[in-house]
């Protein structure tokens, strides 16, 4: 039996220090459920929270948004795969709902993030790299993205005016995103002219942290209807990981656990990457976008610089990517990010995007990285 | 020597490989082996990846190797603030295995992948306390 969604819901991104990491839950899950057709909060069996919860003062996340959501005394987890949170929370919901455990289950993706100092969250995020042998040299999560940049100019040719495209493109499209963190148009001459923040990187390159949430309503083909006139579909699933350190991976020019997360997923999903109508994919740097178009058969291995520079990524282009802005113009709060990924999908697959819709979009897909990508989870939706 | 003082601020002070770093205050680069199916790792490893088996010896490695990629960190994390900014390479090693540590003395203009490099094992000289560490330098 098939999975779907039923309700999706998204607040601000930003800098929200107006509201605690429950009180930003609260806001897209009303909005899920009032998006689906009569479904009541008494309904829905299960909340799983993806998020990363060394940001909070508040330990045990899930304890405290299913009280103020008001879902006791319905059980409550947190699934945790860093900034592939929302969508491992997204994967066992699936689980959840194919088992036949639950039949409706939500997904709150929420981090609050901006209580921290840059510095402390460079710390924090540096130690999603292995802490005994890196770690202890200073390196930092842009350093880590920028090895991986550097390699893969050496051998590619990729540019850091390609580089910079993506970022173009992104802010283009976040400019008219109401969610963005970020609603302001960039040029390529700005983002080469930005702070130096680990060379070839620089602050243009690179997401924001920031604060918001996100949710989604799941269930089985058999009540789906009964609360939305058009599900949307999971069609194809994968998941992977990669080694911790960069010191133990086959290369340094893609992400390994991408590229198997992709290959489950298109096979589950019984398509090629050129059925693709719409993408989200994780653009946490410039560089992590490039490798995406080729971790997912977008484009060649090598190839990803050409195809931002042909804008084969906007609209009208072969796979339309980020056209809600990505992470980099949405911010990226870590934990809600999979979820907002899977939001915008089930909008441009509903032809709910407004001035950015895809007309006619069919299929969309997911891809969201956790840390370097020790984690990657791909999802195919359809309509 | 304990762990402890591998590193400019230590994460990890227990370990099943602590002798490494009695070996680096010698001035050696020291990776293991399995002794069951003769595996090399470096950064060393107490259990073996590939048969499993949780024997092992340390083996010397020559340091040498070629620089894979680099980066010049300039938001530098809490406790590296006051070394920034600072270039950070890959070594790939001559006998397999890889490693993550600070350029030395190569001149900035001269740093290009692939280039041939050596890992010299250091002590701080400047600060107190025992901190062992290694550089990346020419050959």
């Amino acid at each position: 039996m098939k999975v779907g969604i039923i309700g999706i819901g998204h607040g601000k991104f930003g800098n929200r220090s107006d509201a605690t990491v429950q009180e930003l839950a609260f806001e897209p899950f009303k909005e899920a459920i009032e998006d689906a057709n009569n479904l009541r909060r008494e309904d829905i069996e299960a909340l799983i929270v993806g998020s990363v919860p060394e940001y909070h003062m508040q330990r045990s996340l899930p304890g405290v948004v299913a009280e103020y959501v008001g879902m006791n005394p319905k059980s409550t987890w947190l699934t945790e795969a860093a900034c592939a949170s929302g969508s491992a929370a997204i994967r066992t919901a699936y689980m959840a709902i194919k088992s036949g455990l639950h039949d409706i289950v939500a997904v709150i993706g929420v981090q609050k993030m901006r209580e921290l100092s840059t510095e402390e969250i460079l710390a924090l995020m540096g130690r999603v790299g292995d802490v005994q042998w890196e770690s202890i040299f200073g390196t930092t999560f842009p350093g880590y993205y920028a090895l991986y940049a550097n390699r893969h100019m050496y051998e590619f040719g990729t540019t850091k005016e390609q580089m910079a495209l993506v970022a173009v493109k992104n802010h283009f499209y976040g400019a008219m995103n109401p969610y963005a963190f970020f609603q302001k148009e960039v040029t390529k001459e700005r983002v080469l002219s930005s702070e130096d923040v680990a060379s070839p990187v620089n602050v243009f390159d690179c997401c924001a942290n920031a604060d918001g949430a996100a949710c989604v309503i799941m269930t089985n083909e058999k009540l789906a209807k009964k609360f939305n006139d058009t599900p949307i579909w999971f069609e194809g699933l994968g998941a992977a990981s990669a080694q911790m350190s960069l010191l133990r991976r086959p290369n340094l020019v893609e992400i390994p656990s991408a590229v198997e997360a992709a290959k489950q997923a298109y096979a589950q999903a019984r398509i090629k990457p050129s059925n693709i109508q719409v993408a989200d994919v994780h653009d946490c740097f410039t560089i992590a976008e490039i490798m995406a178009y080729e971790n997912l058969g977008f484009c060649p291995r090598g190839k990803g610089g050409k195809f931002i520079e042909e804008k084969q990524s906007y609209i009208g282009g072969k796979t339309p990517v980020n056209v809600d802005g990505g992470l980099k113009a949405k911010g990226h709060p870590v934990g809600a990010t999979g979820v907002s990924m899977t939001t915008e999908i089930v909008k441009q697959l509903k032809g709910d995007a407004g001035k950015r819709q895809i007309p006619g979009a069919e299929i969309g897909l997911t891809h969201n990285v956790g840390g370097i990508g020790q984690y990657t989870f791909v999802h195919i939706l359809r309509r | 020597m304990p762990f402890k003082y591998f590193g400019k601020i230590n994460f990890t002070p227990y370990t099943k490989v602590d002798k490494f770093s009695d070996y680096l205050q010698k001035g050696k680069l020291m990776g293991t082996q399995c002794k069951k199916c003769g595996e090399r790792y470096f950064p060393p490893r107490a259990d073996c990846l590939k048969c499993m088996d949780d024997t092992f010896e340390w083996i010397e490695y020559s340091g040498k190797g070629k620089l894979h990629s680099f980066t010049k960190i300039f938001a530098a994390p809490k406790g590296f603030e006051d070394i920034a900014p600072y270039i950070l390479g890959i070594v790939n090693l001559e006998e397999g295995g890889r490693l993550i540590s600070w350029i030395g003395d190569i001149p900035e203009n001269e740093i290009e992948i692939d280039m041939k490099v050596k890992v010299v094992p250091r002590i701080f000289e400047e600060i107190p306390e025992i901190k062992l560490y290694y550089t990346i330098e020419k050959p």
